[in-house]
């Protein structure tokens, strides 16, 4: 058992390829604040990549930021925060979520290609992913992409490795694009309303030219820490921007959904906590117990689903993303929910595998549960094929986190 | 530009390839006359033609699949095809290859206006997208100046952006699903009408791929609700500088407008000949910022923008008062390209990408070159994102001036490459940028995307020619070099 631990470009691809003359797995760990996530790990060996670390170039005006993969996440935030600028797909650290442990660092939210609220205005980790220069499981070098917002030269391999769990390539530096930070939030909440007509009235409001930037729906009995006034089926709609702009959306999304149920408004301060909460899972995360279930759909079947799979489970739930991301929480007792969760996304009509229904991603659960079920959604076969080619192409004797996304891959 | 060596024995079989196309679609969908098939010869990137072996024009997913299966058993080179707009040769077609046109896959096939998406044929135009929701209020961001011609699927395989793109993302931020066809036949469906497809994200790496790795069949594209409004500031500088610090000033004051456009004096001169509306001539660069969004968030941010656009030195400022004005301010930069067109008999545009802050430094070294190379220039630029278009005016019935426009081209993509920039912002590589890739990348660089490449399409027949200066065969990409001499590395910490 060797843990590996390279400060620089060099260091990191010797380390991979001591693995891969050896032929013996590393297990790539940033700060390992998710390591809880995706299929449990058994290597010989650890690439430790956390001194790959610190801001290397950041030109607020040109709006990108370099940066070592394993820049604490905290610390690109701080430094954008300075410059009144933000990470706009608002990584979410799930540090209740996987019990604190670990420092949720750069690479690693986009690794996971991870996204807070903000997704359906502002795109996912892929979509900020810029650039980036790291050690293929070749043992090789290589770079993709560049540092300026906008690039077309050669195949976008940063939307490859956002996702891809360490499975391809250990990254050593990175290149984010970054957006200024909003002047100005509110939250309209609109209590008293059900699954359905939640779903409704988002995508109304995700349908209005008032730029909604934050929909979730929190249904009657799943409570949320913070105090908020009513606890009966409440919709919370987000807006941002200049501050005269935020005041008059918020004005218009209140008269708009009044008729719904009771509407009211919440400011800045508790504005940025609610939506910090919803990002962080937190409605879930008080049952440590449970498996915790990531469900992305169409929006409007968000409602559906969720009622279909509270139907057969004990679950907790909530939705974000407009309806398009169901949470739930379930008990851990046999797949957790695993079959009857992927039949309600194929739907009524029992659409196959790959059909775009969607998919379920197992975010939290015991090891032997992680193993035991499929924590992606499984691919039909031409498209699984497709995918190991492709872990092949960058990986070929699968020393990169190995097993991590897909048994024996 | 150096094509792969034409295969002699496939040009032979020219007949034979047609009537077998033929079992598979049937009538007009297969075209072998040699002026038919003159009318693909080439795409936007009009210096380079080529006639193709032979044209199928399928309308179904299984003509599509039957058609690439029949060539990978054959052994025969498909080039896809879409509108045939690519600015870089993408569509160009080869003498021993097959054109596989997607214009018949022109339907739309499904509007959702509660996902907030559509599916449309990979046929249908950009602007087709648009049109068919704009009754409902919506409209498809990314808007090329070709969405017009171009289609959705080519805008898929180019990754296009347009002047949108700094607040609304390229194609590939507003994309949801696609159905492809691999090499093989195989028909692949990635994504939906969800976000974010669970596994390596394939949808990602096809766009902007430039049909070297699939065959798009299906798109299905997020639509936004239109803005309320838009108004747009015209600004005039005296010295570039200034344009390009006032860019900056914009961005640092938190501000990402809808579009922020700049044009150079001869592109202002020859817009303003071509539309007359109006704009200085005393200038030495023009800025066009557009806000859009909330009727009061737009007159908020106007004041914003005039106070910054004065603090740095602007000589004249126009506000639009109504959306007639608005359009006007527009239409010049909307018709930069004809208005070039109408000065010089031909003109190459270029399409790299900065750093803002070297904007200045970048066009004082263009002009030198266009001084050495004796051939004029006129710069538009997509400020806000960095990506500048140079249009190199020339005279291809003049013997040697194609050659020096190229020449002077790929100096100005050295440049932006050596000011830590890149090759192209967003009209793909495809055959006139090919050369220059190791400019950008090294080899190692360059395998790790063939590799790729391999994974799709282990013979290479997707496309070849495009992108990638060299091309290697699979098996040797794929062999692996374990330097077991150098390992284990006892220096390395290990603890
Ligand atoms: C006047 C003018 C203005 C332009 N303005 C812009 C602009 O503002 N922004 C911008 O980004 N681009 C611009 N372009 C470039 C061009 O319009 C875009 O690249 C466009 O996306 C090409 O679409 P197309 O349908 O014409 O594709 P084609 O030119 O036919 O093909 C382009 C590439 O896509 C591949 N392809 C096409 N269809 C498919 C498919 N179904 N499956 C797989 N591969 C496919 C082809 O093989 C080729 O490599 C402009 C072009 C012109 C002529």
């Amino acid at each position: 058992m060797t843990r590996f631990v390279p400060a620089d470009l060099d260091e990191l691809r010797d380390a991979v390829a001591a693995a891969l003359a050896a032929e013996e797995p590393v297990e790539l760990v940033g700060g390992g604040s998710k390591r809880g996530l995706g299929r449990p790990l058994q290597t010989p060996h650890t690439l430790d990549l956390s001194r790959l670390a610190g801001i290397r170039d950041y030109a607020p005006s040109e709006l990108v930021l370099t940066a070592g993969a394993a820049t604490p996440l905290a610390e690109i935030e701080r430094a954008l925060d300075a410059a009144g600028q933000m990470l706009a797909f608002e990584p979410p650290a799930w540090k209740m979520l996987f019990g604190g442990g670990g420092e949720p660092t750069l690479g690693g939210v986009l690794a996971c290609n991870l996204a807070g609220p903000r997704r359906i205005k502002a795109g996912a980790a892929r979509d900020h992913f810029l650039g980036f220069r790291g050690v293929s499981g070749r043992g090789e070098i290589f770079k993709a992409g560049g540092k300026v917002v906008k690039n077309v030269t050669g195949y976008d391999l940063c939307k490859l490795m956002a996702g891809s769990y360490g499975t391809l390539t250990a990254l050593e530096e990175v290149t984010v694009k970054v957006l200024p930070r909003p002047e100005a939030v509110a939250t309209v909440l609109v209590a008293g309303v059900d699954p359905p007509a939640a779903v409704r009235l988002m995508a109304a409001a995700l349908g209005s030219p008032h730029e909604v930037s934050g929909a979730a729906y929190l249904p009657t009995g799943t409570a949320l820490a913070l105090a908020l006034p009513i606890d009966s089926g409440r919709v919370a709609l987000r807006i941002e921007g200049p501050a005269p702009s935020v005041a008059a959306r918020r004005d218009s999304l209140l008269r708009e959904h009044s008729g719904a149920g009771r509407a009211e408004s919440l400011a800045h301060s508790e504005s940025i906590a609610l939506w910090r909460a919803i990002g962080e899972v937190a409605p879930l995360t008080a049952t440590a117990e449970r498996a915790v279930w990531r469900i992305s759909v169409a929006p409007a079947r968000g409602a559906e689903v969720a009622q279909a799979i509270a139907r057969s489970l004990d679950t907790t739930w909530f939705l974000d993303w407009g309806g398009g991301q169901v949470w739930a929480a379930v008990p851990e007792t046999g797949d957790a929910g695993a079959g009857i969760i992927r039949a309600a996304i194929r739907g009524p009509e029992g659409h196959g595998i790959g059909h775009g229904t969607g998919h379920a991603t197992l975010v939290r659960g015991s090891p032997a549960l992680r193993r035991a079920v499929s924590v992606f959604e499984q691919q039909p076969a031409p498209l699984a094929a497709l995918s190991r080619r492709v872990k092949e192409a960058f990986d070929p004797v699968h020393i990169l986190n190995p097993g991590r996304m897909v048994e024996g891959l | 530009m150096q094509m792969p060596l034409p295969d002699a024995a496939v040009i032979l079989r020219r007949d034979e390839i047609a009537a077998a196309l033929r079992l598979i679609v049937p009538g007009e969908g297969v075209i072998v006359s040699e002026p038919e098939r003159r009318a693909y010869e080439s795409d936007g990137l009009t210096a380079y033609r080529q006639p193709p072996l032979v044209v199928v024009l399928p309308s179904t997913l299984a003509q599509v699949a039957s058609v690439m299966r029949y060539c990978r058993d054959e052994g025969i080179k498909i080039v896809p095809r879409g509108a045939g707009t690519s600015l870089s040769g993408g569509a160009l077609p080869l003498a021993d290859g097959v054109l596989l046109g997607m214009a018949k896959f022109n339907r739309i096939l499904d509007i959702d206006y509660d996902n907030r998406c559509v599916v449309a044929q990979p046929g249908v135009t950009n602007l087709g997208i648009s049109n068919a929701v704009a009754g409902a209020g919506f409209y498809y961001a990314p808007d090329p100046s070709s969405q017009i011609a171009c289609t959705i699927g080519g805008n898929v395989a180019e990754n296009s952006g347009g002047v949108h793109c700094l607040k609304y993302g390229l194609t590939t931020n507003n994309l949801l699903g696609l159905e492809i066809v691999l090499i093989d036949g195989e028909i692949v469906r990635l994504g939906g009408k969800h976000f974010d497809a669970g596994g390596y994200d394939l949808m990602g790496v096809l766009t902007g791929s430039e049909g070297l790795l699939g065959v798009v069949t299906e798109v299905t594209v997020r639509i936004l609700p239109k803005p309320a409004t838009a108004r747009a500031l015209l600004i005039g500088f005296a010295e570039t500088e200034d344009a390009g610090n006032c860019v900056a000033a914009v961005i640092g004051a938190g501000i990402i407008p809808g579009g922020m456009e700049m044009m150079d004096r001869p592109a202002i001169h020859a817009a303003e000949d071509f539309v007359r509306v109006g704009y200085p001539l005393d200038v030495e660069a023009l800025l066009i910022v557009e806000l859009d969004g909330p009727a009061i968030e737009v007159d908020h941010l106007i004041d914003k923008v005039e106070a910054i656009a004065r603090a740095n030195r602007a000589t004249s400022i126009r506000i639009s008062r109504d959306e007639a004005e608005r359009v006007a301010f527009w239409s010049g930069r909307k018709a930069a390209f004809p208005a070039v067109g109408r000065i010089s008999p031909d003109y190459y545009c270029m399409d790299g990408t900065i750093p803002r802050a070297r904007l200045a430094e970048v066009l004082a070294r263009t002009r030198e070159l266009s001084e050495q190379y004796g051939l004029r220039v006129a710069n538009v630029f997509h400020a806000g994102d960095g990506n500048l278009h140079p249009l190199i005016l020339y005279d291809a019935n003049q013997p040697g001036e194609i050659e020096r426009a190229e020449a002077f081209g790929a100096d100005i993509l050295r440049l932006c490459v050596a000011v830590g920039g890149v090759l192209t912002g967003e009209h793909g590589v495809g055959v006139e940028k090919r050369d220059l890739m190791g400019v950008m990348f090294n080899d190692a660089d360059l395998a790790h995307q063939q590799r790729l490449k391999c994974a799709f399409d282990p013979d290479g027949l997707l496309n070849p020619g495009k992108v990638f200066p060299q091309l290697h065969r699979c098996a040797e990409l794929g062999r692996l070099h374990v330097h077991a001499g150098r390992l284990p590395h006892p220096d390395l910490p290990r603890f």
